[in-house]
């Protein structure tokens, strides 16, 4: 019997790979297992981000304003208010999914889709204003209270999250369409879980960053 | 428990092997060009990289050239475009861009992907017992993403301005404003590149470490697994961590050249520090990256080549374990001299001192290994003795800079350069050939010319050192390294007849890797049959068919033991198979069973055929 | 060939303290090198596979491990509290010069080139007399110097080879940096980090007069009529043309062409 061929054998949990074998290892299904590590990556990116935040506010705290002289802290509360509605729902559908409820799992995941997308728009909309007040990170054309870094540090923190964010709502769309031709059943939801880890870290990423960048 | 003997015996009364009777019908393409099986994808990173280390060489052979002989036009130079060398004199700013990127190449597209994307394709799931890695197409991606980026690296040669000159290390603000270089196209080039080389050393990362710890075979716990995986397991880990940090820095560096910001450029309150700090973050962890895996290949063949069972198993592992630790906790040893708070200095100094030791340890029970051994002068195991007294030199000098007075002397010149190629090439690169003499019949089913291989293995060892160790006296003596011309100091004219010697000797270096080159090519086809086991090794890749079938086992092994069973009384033979189920009534190797029990929880009995994963809460 | 394990003589008053770590780093480094090579090459030829035989089956060595564990560990403390002292008294000037009244220079790095500001007869910078002489550093024999590190553009190294001074020079930041030259003569003070293309020919040239000799010196560029050059701040300095740096290497080059010709 060859190992490519081998007939899954009836599961519990979502299926492993198709190696399904007794073998060491953790009790975490290949693709989880690999989501919880590229993560850790994802960790130790920001946190380099974040580093390098600190160290040029510290060196050149003359640069930056008190929280909300330039950004719009309401708006960005409304903002982060629901990004974490957003995880919300996706617990929702994960919930949904685990007792096999097709048309829940459905429906939050579009409330989730809706929800993310909404946070990217109203960053957009945001960038757009104080782009506006010339709040930009280049140099030569900053025109804003504080200095360009402030500037610069704002829109790279914030713009790596929301093409993570970004990313996020396209392949939870793809989640979706594929929950909509039934794709996840209550014994194998494995691709909504790691979708649901995914944004449960943006979402984690977020919090950190608004406190950072907006209110501290 | 009936089940289990069963299956178990099983295992070995049957070849381990796919069944002939299922051909692989993948066409051309998926079979060989975008393949999902690792060990097509092992053998594609072997060809690129070893492209790349071919490169690399030439890029230093231009470099050895100028330094030997300043100023005179380099034979053959007169092809090199006006940019790069006037009448075949190269330019001080093409000497710049060769610096940067003979480290640049050799780093991240030889070295690298050497240990890492060949080794870490082919023996990960061999080793292991598995049927490929955990995730197939992301392995397919990383190796196509990891294409792009050198073609893109190597394209920024022949762009206006040439290619990045500031160094391998890309310091700010040389990198980060062109008006410094001269420089624009191609260092935007470089930062790009080695952010599309991030990509693809994740997925490489994240496929390792999820089959490492997923995919293991019944039987083969944490204290079974064969050492090169172990040192790959954590050099994963290392570049799971490591790399992220590199690309949010050069992401960061990206931006001051391209979109004007201004996060290393200290008019408008940057950083350059700040560079440094990220970049050595990362650039610590990346010197580990380049040499754990060799410790796991250097470990694997003195074992074979001594027929003994390696000296210290726990021991060497732990080192492995400490030395990855302790890499984050050292960077700035590279920063004594850049401005940075001298009592930050001497922290680094004493962790920097503090990560010698588990280096120690491994020379040491590298030793303890051939002691009393019985050992096979194979070439692999030529390289890796080549290896062990190479790296002590790489070792013992990087004391001299951990001291922080002295590498106020010794900071940025030849003697740094020394030391970083007793690492790199006496470490690395002669791990790299053990490794490849090694398993090249299991990759290709031929062996390598043995004759050719210890002609290779003699001529690079002996002008590998003419070549690297008088650079310790040009250190001495005070010679600057990325200096273009020498002579334009008064103090370093002495040194000249000695840079002229090295220069002599890299070239007859370069020439003896010709009998390396004519020996594998000419061996992929015309090669000895290997035939399973040429090595008489105890691990699960030499039950297999050379080379393996696609899907590997045909049944998932079982495992019994550990890796270097070799010469146990129990059996007649000097090596034991991992795989090999013990006669009835035969002692089982007694050492790491109690570890053994801790870590896996199943010996001496192997885990219960199919079970169901249960939630992992 | 100088295949010399030696520095060049040292000719600053801690040169020999770093001399003598190295030398000390050297035997014992030395010592681990000859052991584990004399070690490797006797087991290779005594162990070398014989037929019929079988090798030792061990597995390791508590005791010996536990020895080849903590004897490095001891040996890489003790270099690194020998070599404590000796940094922080070389890199922080304030424990280095203690209450010594040393000169103060300010030394400005910038492509390719190094400005050095004297402090004039009233021997403080950022006054009148103060005077900026290019690619020379002066100063007397016996008595500390105590230099400002900056650079204009890029990150440039402050190298004394004889001296056993090196530091970066970092644009934004002051460095301080002092060292106490114990012999004159004429020296050399060379650019260690890569800064662009004529990083090559970063050089100057350092002499260290006898004391009188040195007030002399001071006389003579004091009054030697040049307008005072203070070096501006490294924040609006214009950088350096490329195209002439450019040119500037070409010409080296046919100097020393025509050099070889003669």
């Amino acid at each position: 019997m060859s190992s490519d061929h081998a007939a899954p054998a009836p599961l519990v949990h979502p299926p492993t790979t198709r190696a399904v074998r007794p073998m060491e290892g953790m009790q975490v299904y290949n693709k989880k297992l690999g989501m919880w590590v590229f993560l850790l990556s994802e960790v130790m990116f920001f946190s380099g981000l974040i580093g390098a935040y600190i160290v040029l506010r510290f060196a050149n705290p003359e640069q930056w304003t008190d929280a909300g002289v330039v950004l719009n802290v309401p708006l960005t509360a409304f903002n982060t208010f629901m990004l974490i509605c957003s995880s919300v729902t996706m617990v929702k559908a994960f919930a949904a999914i685990e007792h096999g409820d097709q048309a829940g799992l459905r429906k939050w995941l579009i409330a989730t889709v809706i929800l993310g997308a909404a946070f990217v728009g109203i960053q957009v909309f945001e960038y757009i204003q104080l782009a506006g007040h010339g709040f930009v990170p280049m140099v030569d054309r900053y025109a804003a209270e504080g200095g360009p870094l402030y500037g610069a540090t704002f829109y790279t923190l914030t713009g790596f999250h929301g093409a993570h964010v970004t990313i996020g709502v396209l392949c939870m769309i793809f989640t979706t369409v594929l929950a909509f031709r039934g794709r996840y059943t209550r014994d194998d939801y494995g691709g909504v879980e790691i979708m649901g880890l995914y944004w449960h870290f943006v979402d984690l990423v977020w919090i950190i960053l608004f406190t950072i960048v907006y209110l501290i | 428990m009936s089940s289990v003997t069963a299956v178990a015996e099983r295992n070995v009364s049957v070849q381990h092997w796919a069944e002939p009777e299922h051909p692989d019908e993948r066409p051309f393409i998926r079979k060989y060009i975008f393949s999902t099986d690792h060990k097509v994808i092992g053998s594609q990173f072997l060809f690129l990289s070893l492209f790349f280390l071919l490169v690399g060489g030439l890029l230093a052979m231009m470099m050895r050239w100028q330094l030997g002989y300043p100023g005179e036009p380099m034979p053959g130079g007169g092809i090199l475009p006006e940019t790069m060398a006037a009448g075949g004199i190269l330019l001080p700013e093409f000497y710049n861009a060769l610096v940067t990127m003979h480290g640049t190449f050799m780093i991240f597209f030889a070295i690298m992907p050497l240990l890492v994307g060949v080794f870490g394709n082919w023996l990960i799931p061999l080793h292991i017992g598995a049927s490929d890695m955990a995730f197939p197409r992301l392995n397919m991606a990383s190796f196509w993403t990891a294409v792009p980026a050198g073609m893109l690296m190597l394209v920024s040669f022949f762009v206006e301005g040439g290619a990045a000159g500031a160094g391998w290390t890309a310091y700010a603000p040389l990198s980060a404003d062109p008006e410094y270089t001269g420089v624009s196209t191609g260092q935007q080039i470089w930062c790009v590149s080695l952010v599309v080389l991030g990509f693809s050393s994740l997925m490489g990362a994240v496929n390792y470490i999820t089959t490492i710890v997923n995919m293991r075979a019944p039987g083969m716990g944490w204290f079974r697994l064969p050492l090169p995986i172990w040192a790959l397991f954590i050099t994963a880990i290392l570049i799971l961590l490591a790399i992220p940090v590199l690309a949010g820095a050069v992401i960061l560096l990206l931006f001051d050249q391209t979109i004007g910001t201004s996060f290393f450029l200290p008019e408008t309150g940057g950083e350059p520090l700040l560079w440094q700090h990220l970049f050595w973050y990362f650039g610590h962890p990346e010197v580990y990256i380049l040499i754990l895996p060799a410790f796991g290949i250097v470990s694997e063949v003195i074992a074979n080549g001594a027929r003994k069972p390696i000296f210290g198993y726990p021991a060497m592992v732990g080192a492995i374990v400490a030395i990855a630790f302790l890499g984050w906790l050292v960077w700035g040893h590279h920063m004594f001299q850049s401005g940075m708070n001298p009592l930050l200095g001497t922290s680094f100094m004493v962790s920097t001192m503090i990560i010698a030791v588990p280096s120690a340890i491994k020379v040491f029970n590298w030793l303890g290994t051939l002691w009393r051994g019985n050992i096979h002068f194979h070439v692999p195991m030529l390289n890796a003795l080549a290896f062990v007294a190479m790296f002590v030199i790489g070792g013992l000098s990087g004391v001299f800079m951990a001291s922080t007075p002295v590498d106020i002397y010794i900071h940025d010149t030849y003697f740094i350069v020394a030391h970083l190629h007793y690492v790199l090439f006496g470490g690395s690169l002669f791990a790299i050939f053990a490794g490849i003499y090694f398993w090249f019949p299991k990759f290709f089913g031929r062996m390598l010319n043995p004759t050719l291989g210890t002609i290779h293995f003699g001529l690079t060892f002996v002008f590998y050192n003419l070549v690297f160790f008088p650079m310790h006296n040009l250190g001495l003596g005070g010679m600057m390294r990325r200096l273009y011309d020498p002579n334009a100091y008064a103090y370093l004219e002495p040194l000249q007849p000695m840079n002229t010697f090295i220069t002599v000797n890299a070239f007859l270096l370069g020439a003896a890797q010709l009998v390396f080159l004519v020996n594998f090519v000419w061996s992929l086809k015309g090669g000895k049959p290997a035939g399973p086991n040429p090595w008489n090794a105890n691990t699960l890749e030499w039950t297999l068919p050379s080379p393996p079938p696609h899907g590997n086992f045909a049944a998932i092994p079982r495992v019994y033991r550990g890796p270097y069973e070799y010469s146990a009384p129990q059996v007649e033979a000097d090596y034991w198979p991992q795989s090999e189920p013990p006669e009835p009534g035969q002692e089982p190797p007694v050492d790491y069973t109690v570890r053994e029990a801790l870590f896996s929880g199943d010996v001496p009995q192997p885990k219960d055929a199919p079970e169901t994963k249960g939630s992992d809460g | 060939m100088d295949w010399g394990w030696m520095l060049p003589e040292p000719v600053s008053t801690f040169g020999g303290e770093i001399d003598s770590l190295y030398y000390l780093i050297l035997v014992i480094t030395g010592a681990i090198f000859v052991i584990v090579e004399v070690a490797l090459v006797v087991f290779v030829i005594r162990y070398r596979r014989r037929e019929g035989r079988k090798a030792a089956y061990s597995h390791g060595n508590k005791v010996a491990e536990m020895v080849w564990t903590v004897v490095p560990f001891v040996l890489v403390l003790y270099i690194a509290y020998q070599s404590n002292d000796v940094w922080l008294r070389t890199k922080v000037a304030e424990r280095g010069l203690e209450n010594e009244s040393a000169l103060p220079l300010r030394v400005v790095g910038k492509q390719f080139e190094w400005n050095v500001t004297y402090p004039g007869p009233d021997e403080e910078l950022d006054t009148d007399d103060d005077y900026v002489v290019r690619n020379q550093l002066h100063m007397p024999v016996g008595r500390s110097v105590r230099i400002e590190l900056m650079s204009e553009d890029v990150i440039h190294s402050f190298f004394l080879p004889e001296f056993r001074v090196k530091q970066d020079a970092v644009p934004g930041m002051l460095i301080p940096v002092w060292f106490q030259a114990t012999e004159a003569g004429e020296y050399t003070l060379a650019c260690a980090e890569l800064c662009g293309l004529g990083h090559y020919r970063m050089r100057a040239s350092v002499t260290v007069h006898e004391p009188e000799e040195f007030e002399r010196w001071v006389a003579e560029e004091s009054s030697a009529g040049e307008p005072p050059e203070p070096v501006p701040a490294p924040a609006d300095t214009a950088r350096v043309d490329l195209e002439a740096a450019h040119d500037g290497g070409h010409d080296d080059r046919q100097a020393r062409e025509g050099d070889d010709q003669a």
